[in-house]
């Protein structure tokens, strides 16, 4: 792809961008309820203390004058003050933002571990009882409500089992400085295994809750590019040569058949952002997608808005990755 | 075709049928998606007939019977599942929570299919400026994760019924707007258009009566494994507590009331959720079978 091509692309998304910014900023202030009533809670403030913090959140003015204002101080990184916390909004994101990164990278992984060697039996394997234990798998995997199944994994493998936590990122004892925020690195860099093990077993439920609506879309991907893939000349090329069948599925076919694969991989990762916000409440984890729900019952509408536009922003552009992996690992495909 | 069916009586077949007869066929051939059909029948069923199905009244506490196990584990028949956490009969909280579940899946999927159709005709069909503005609408409405945008929506007009339909919809229209200014933008091209153009027909019926009979299939599909989507949405939604309020029964909410007896009464949040992985795989098999049966282009 040619560099104006991705230039033209990227500018493209800002359009898009504007537009999903109108709305976060249209959502919230349609809100009924005045955020400075809401602020002052059961304060007894006086009419004029109420008329200058009105003033000072710029709530006298105009609606467009406000969205500008909004625009200008949301692509500085300055989005208010959570009334909740009550520190700025950015700060309160940064600080959740990783556990929610690790849990989605983890979830990722997970999904397309489950998902391409199931794809690839079952299309090699073509109706046995693999692809067809395959196929079911994968309806009930889109069919699954994601809070009911992770409620289950709690009762089966948290209560009823005990093998795992049923809550939270880390145990109280396994707990280390934090140097990257993703605690699956951090406990490897402070050196203690079983911290690392510990933080393993609280991201294995939430994660596999999450990866496994996604698995189920995947696996169906990888199959059916594989089956095509099968029947494409180079692949019967390959096998009139003599290579076994192991080395032209694992040589030849597969490179190919991943392609649509890794691009609704990356398509998918977005949904993997509105999973979080049922997955985080589930089992208590301490990120975005729990800040978020918090909030809202807080009417804590900094937070809100500013956590809605990270998430489409991140989606967004996620979108765009996928687009653009497409066309990478496509050479026949062009913008 | 020989020479020798001619002289016998003609068998019926499928040449005979016309294209839904030949598509009704090959549903009823394909026996799991008969099987799941039927399956969502009794739900819509029981749904409607709710008053005369439920054993008891859903809303009716009876601390007496709180967290009383399913009647296989000791409880009592009358309360075959067991009750919650108030005391309330679960299969009656189960059969009234059905109303909810699919009323708004089938609700939100009518109306965005209808609100989708005229965005997508108008679009594909006249371009220019409309098409600018439904597909710049539509690319910005898809910048969002879909349960963000309903989330987003819920906090901003509060919970409750219509709420919950307005939140929904306000994104569903874009699944079959996409589908149809696709098709339309094909169809504007094709002879039969250029036919009706040209014998003088008005863009409203060109839109209306020619293009869209012949585009309708693939929304119809789309639209009942939306129907399944938007259940699952719809019961995520009042897991967080955003969804209808209480004491009305819905599964979503149902599954979250129980969490807190986890331990103690795992019934209580098992079922419901149960009933919307029955209810929602069902719906998507009817809509696979329905896809394989009525889509020749996607069998092929």
């Amino acid at each position: 792809m040619s560099l104006s091509r991705l230039l033209e692309r990227l500018l493209g998304l800002i359009p898009v961008l504007l537009g999903v910014s109108v709305i976060v900023f249209l959502m919230i202030s349609l809100t009924p309820g005045d955020p400075v009533e809401i602020m002052l809670g059961d304060s007894r403030a006086t009419p004029e203390q109420i008329a200058a913090l009105r003033h000072d959140m710029g709530l006298d003015r105009s609606a467009m004058e406000r969205f500008l204002v909004f625009l200008w101080n949301a692509v500085h990184g300055d989005f208010g003050l959570s009334f909740f916390h009550r520190r700025p909004v950015i700060d309160v994101l940064a600080e959740r933002l990783p556990a929610t990164i690790e849990l989605t990278l983890v979830s990722l992984v997970l999904a397309l571990v489950i998902a391409i060697p199931l794809g690839v039996v079952a299309a090699v394997r073509k109706n046995s009882w693999i692809d067809r234990i395959a196929t079911v798998g994968s309806l009930l995997g889109v069919s699954l409500p994601g809070f009911w199944f992770g409620i289950l994994l709690i009762l089966f493998f948290g209560v009823h089992l005990g093998w795992l936590p049923i809550s939270g990122r880390i145990g109280y004892s396994s707990e280390v400085h934090s140097v990257t925020g993703f605690l699956l690195v951090d406990t490897l860099i402070a050196g203690r295994p079983a911290s690392f093990l510990d933080a393993a077993a609280h991201i294995l439920m939430p994660a596999l809750t999450l990866a496994l609506p996604m698995a189920a879309i995947l696996m169906r991907v990888t199959r059916s590019s594989m089956l095509e893939v099968l029947r494409a000349d180079y692949v019967l090329f390959a096998e009139a040569k003599g290579l076994t069948r192991a080395r032209v599925i694992g040589r030849h076919a597969l490179k190919n058949a991943l392609i649509p694969t890794v691009t609704v991989a990356a398509l998918e990762t977005g949904s993997l952002l509105g999973g979080n916000m049922i997955v985080e409440t589930v089992f208590g984890w301490p990120g975005i997608g729990r800040l978020v729900v918090e909030a809202i019952f807080n009417r804590n509408f900094p937070l809100v808005q500013a956590s809605v536009l990270l998430y489409a922003v991140t989606y967004v552009l996620l979108n765009f990755v996928a687009d653009l992996l497409y066309v990478l690992l496509n050479p026949r495909v062009r913008l | 075709m020989t020479d020798d069916t001619a002289t016998r009586p003609a068998p019926r077949s499928h040449d005979a049928l016309s294209p839904f007869e030949l598509g009704l066929a090959r549903f009823l051939e394909n026996r799991l998606a008969v099987a799941s059909a039927v399956v969502v029948v009794l739900f819509v069923a029981a749904a409607i007939f709710a008053p005369w199905v439920a054993p008891h009244d859903p809303d009716e506490a009876d601390l007496f019977r709180r967290l009383q196990p399913p009647a296989w584990l000791g409880g009592e028949w009358a309360h075959p599942l067991g009750c919650d956490g108030l005391g309330r009969d679960i299969v009656s909280r189960l059969v009234y929570g059905s109303r909810v579940s699919i009323l708004v899946g089938v609700l939100v999927v009518a109306i965005a299919t209808a609100v989708g159709i005229l965005a997508g005709l108008a679009a594909g069909y006249l371009g220019g400026l409309v098409d600018r503005l439904v597909s710049g609408l539509v690319d910005v409405l898809l910048g969002f994760p879909y349960l963000i945008f309903a989330i987003g929506l819920m906090a901003m007009m509060g919970p409750g019924f219509q709420n919950i339909i307005l939140a929904l919809v306000y994104k569903e229209w874009v699944v079959p707007c996409r589908i149809v200014r696709g098709e339309t933008l094909v169809a504007r091209e094709l002879e039969y258009v250029e036919a009706a153009r040209s014998l003088g027909a008005s863009g409203r019926h060109i839109m209306l009566r020619e293009i869209l009979p012949n585009i309708v299939s693939p929304v119809v599909v789309v639209a009942t494994v939306r129907i399944a989507q938007v259940i699952i949405l719809e019961a995520s939604l009042s897991f967080l507590g955003l969804g209808v309020q209480p004491p009305t029964a819905s599964w979503g909410s149902m599954v979250a009331d129980g969490r807190e007896f986890l331990i103690d009464a795992w019934w209580v949040s098992t079922f419901p959720g149960l009933a919307i992985l029955v209810l929602v795989l069902a719906i998507n098999i009817v809509s696979q079978g329905l896809r394989d049966a009525f889509d020749p282009r996607i069998q092929a």
